[in-house]
């Protein structure tokens, strides 16, 4: 027979040794998806996961891996202190966009000007856009209980229509010849998010990934609010009486992951995208939840964890373009990835014992 | 604007077409949310579905068989939530999002060859003369099958949880699995017959989708029906008749706001394409704001994890 045991406490071993196991075993799987797709395997994970990094064209996938990366890890870091207190925004593709939108529509008032404000300006803008974005679930759930996890996912679609309003009316480019989508933020050289040294993909996004990561380390190891966040997530009747004021933990944790999310928009639209488009958005806020997951929401497993997503991401478009393989394939092996991620973590919470059960 | 273009009789009858999917994907939900369990997967489920029946009913040419495979197709990939909340014990939450996010790529992997194809008509059934009756033969007796299947579900449902033995079983589940458990039920077992149920449904409305309501497949048709399904549930304070009327409400709103994008309302597009899920968002919080008659409906258990010590 075999029998689980519940652990006194997390086993720490397990705790690093699984995600690492759930990649493995993704690679398995995922090779057994890519051969019934009539692709040889091996040559498929290697394309995805060796080439880029190492490979012959790696000079120019490397620089991508941190453009990809950034707005992955930045989303993940606020969604992940939100998740660790049982607060639940799987909105952030929403945040994502309406931060964009706003970042972008405040470097497009001040066009043609060139002055050194406006980026900053955007900066603020995209932050307030998406921490406003979030308060809406985040109000809606402390003054009346409604649930975060399906108004904050109904807003997604919400603002995708505005995103395709505001690329179709108010944001479009009045020089586009009538085409869809706003004028291109990287052509105005005051609010364009370009590379900061060259050949490494390194803009804006990635420095302030980096401080997200740093900020969520010392919040939670060191910080008052990290310790109500940490004791909620394992026992909010003793949280509060603790003290912990819970309407304050939604509205911070929700605010923050908004703000961060609606940053990652603008250092998207105004960088590697360049304009509002209709297809502006493209999945990073959903695959943010797996990043969070696979990082163990502890800040530097997400700083590893959106490096991984982001070669999945690089990967997965030279395999498409060298093997054929399909786009969604690789949306498929995301999704794999998160299942086995969460299957394994049954170890870290159990011993599996095998033979009957002992006297205690 | 024209809005005597707008034909009522035709607008309910449509309403009814309209609030299918999310009808079948929410009362399978019920069931699932009944037995204490919280799949956040239906979006997953619906597509998986929409593209299962929808492959299976251009191959074969039979819409009945794709609706079947949309069943079957549902289920198996709810089963992969089940085993890994009910036996290995993972989050119920992240794993129902899990689903959602594989469902999304798995069906746009095997929808690749099936893009921009028309599938076969599923036949409206022929009820003879009450199809003929003046207004009500065009609203209630002109449908396809599903229609009346969906109805007949929730009939089916709301008699099993409230007249029989097995209703109440599954009910005990998911008040308290504990004691469920103590009393000898097999939790796990209850729980996966429910999880695979809610995956059928979902499935079901799916296809119902690729194959009636649009008909064609697109990469991510379901544009949040599955989501609007989980909230309709809460609406309907877990009550079978309440999904009827929460579904039908939706679809109600769907099918307005697209009368009147055609009536050229002065409304721009977006505005009344994002209105379904504003209304939705408004209900919702209309339901949970009273907080004892939120909490009177909802199993006690839900989305609680299930390990029995011994």
């Amino acid at each position: 027979m075999i029998r689980l045991e519940k652990r006194p406490e997390p086993s720490s071993l397990w705790t690093a040794v699984t995600p690492v196991l759930a990649v493995v075993l993704t690679m398995i799987a995922g090779g057994i998806l890519f051969a019934a797709l009539g692709n040889e395997p091996v040559i498929a994970i290697r394309t995805i996961f060796w080439d880029p990094i190492f490979g012959e064209f790696a000079f120019y996938y490397r620089g991508q891996l941190l453009v990809k990366a950034a707005p992955l890890i930045l989303i993940a870091i606020g969604l992940s202190l939100g998740f660790r207190a049982g607060i639940w925004n799987i909105g952030a593709e929403g945040q994502y966009i309406i931060g964009a939108i706003c970042g972008a529509a405040v470097g497009l008032a001040f066009y043609p000007a060139n002055l050194w404000i406006v980026f900053p300006l955007m900066v603020i803008a995209g932050a307030i856009g998406g921490f406003l974005w979030a308060m809406i679930p985040a109000i809606l759930k402390t003054r009346f209980n409604t649930n975060e996890i399906l108004v904050s996912l109904l807003l997604v679609y919400v603002a995708e229509a505005i995103l395709a309003w505001m690329a179709l009316g108010p944001l479009r480019n009045p020089e586009g010849a009538g085409f869809p989508g706003s004028r291109n933020l990287r052509q105005y050289e005051a609010a364009a998010n370009l590379e900061l040294i060259e050949g490494t993909g390194i803009h804006w996004g990635v420095i302030a990934a980096l401080i997200a990561v740093i900020f969520a380390y010392v919040l939670l190891k060191r910080h008052m609010m990290g310790f109500h966040i940490r004791l909620t997530g394992q026992s909010p009747r003793a949280a509060r009486f603790a003290g912990v004021n819970p309407n304050m933990l939604v509205i911070f944790c929700l605010g923050l992951s908004g703000a961060l999310a609606g940053l990652a928009g603008l250092f998207e639209v105004s960088g590697p995208a360049g304009q509002i488009s209709i297809d502006f958005n493209v999945f990073y806020g959903f695959t943010a939840i797996i990043v969070a997951f696979l990082g163990r929401l502890h800040p530097i497993g997400i700083l590893l964890a959106g490096l991984l997503m982001a070669l999945t991401y690089i990967g997965g478009e030279a395999a498409q373009s060298t093997l054929g393989l399909p786009a969604a394939a690789i949306q498929a092996f995301q999704g794999m990835l998160l299942f086995f991620l969460l299957a394994v973590d049954l170890l870290t919470n159990y011993r599996v014992r095998l033979g009957r059960e002992g006297v205690a | 604007m024209d809005l005597s273009a707008i034909n009522p009789v035709i607008l309910v009858a449509s309403l009814m077409v309209a609030s299918t999917p999310i009808l079948l994907a929410a009362i399978g939900e019920l069931v699932v949310e009944k037995s204490g369990v919280l799949n956040l997967g239906v979006e997953g489920m619906m597509i998986t579905g929409a593209i299962c029946g929808f492959a299976i009913a251009v191959e074969t040419g039979s819409p009945t068989l794709g609706f079947i495979a949309a069943a079957l197709g549902g289920a198996l990939l709810s089963l992969i939530f089940g085993v890994l909340t009910q036996v290995l014990l993972s989050n119920q939450v992240a794993t129902g999002l899990a689903l959602t996010l594989f469902g999304l790529g798995i069906s746009a992997l095997l929808g690749q060859g099936y893009i921009g194809i028309k599938p076969p008509a599923t036949p409206r059934i022929d009820l003879g003369p009450l199809s003929d009756l003046p207004v009500v033969g065009r609203i209630l007796f002109s449908h396809d099958l599903m229609v009346y299947v969906s109805l007949a579900l929730v009939a089916g449902v709301w008699a099993f949880l409230r007249y029989t033995r097995g209703g109440l079983i599954l009910r005990a589940v998911g008040e308290s699995h504990d004691a469920a458990h103590a009393l000898g039920y097999k939790v796990i077992l209850i729980r996966l017959a429910a999880i695979a149920f809610g995956g059928a449904c979902a499935g079901l409305g799916g296809a119902y989708l690729s194959l009636v309501r649009v008909p064609q497949w697109t990469e991510g048709m379901t544009a949040g029906a599955g989501w609007i399904a989980l909230a309709i549930v809460v609406f309907a304070g877990w009550r079978a008749w309440g999904v009827l009327l929460g579904a039908y409400l939706f679809g109600g709103v769907t099918v307005l706001q697209l009368n009147l994008q055609a009536a050229g309302m002065a409304i721009p597009v977006e505005v009344l394409s994002m209105s379904p899920y504003l209304i939705t968002i408004l209900v919702l919080v209309i339901m949970s704001a009273d907080r004892r008659r939120a909490a009177m409906g909802a199993p006690a258990s839900l989305g609680r994890v299930f390990h029995a010590s011994s």
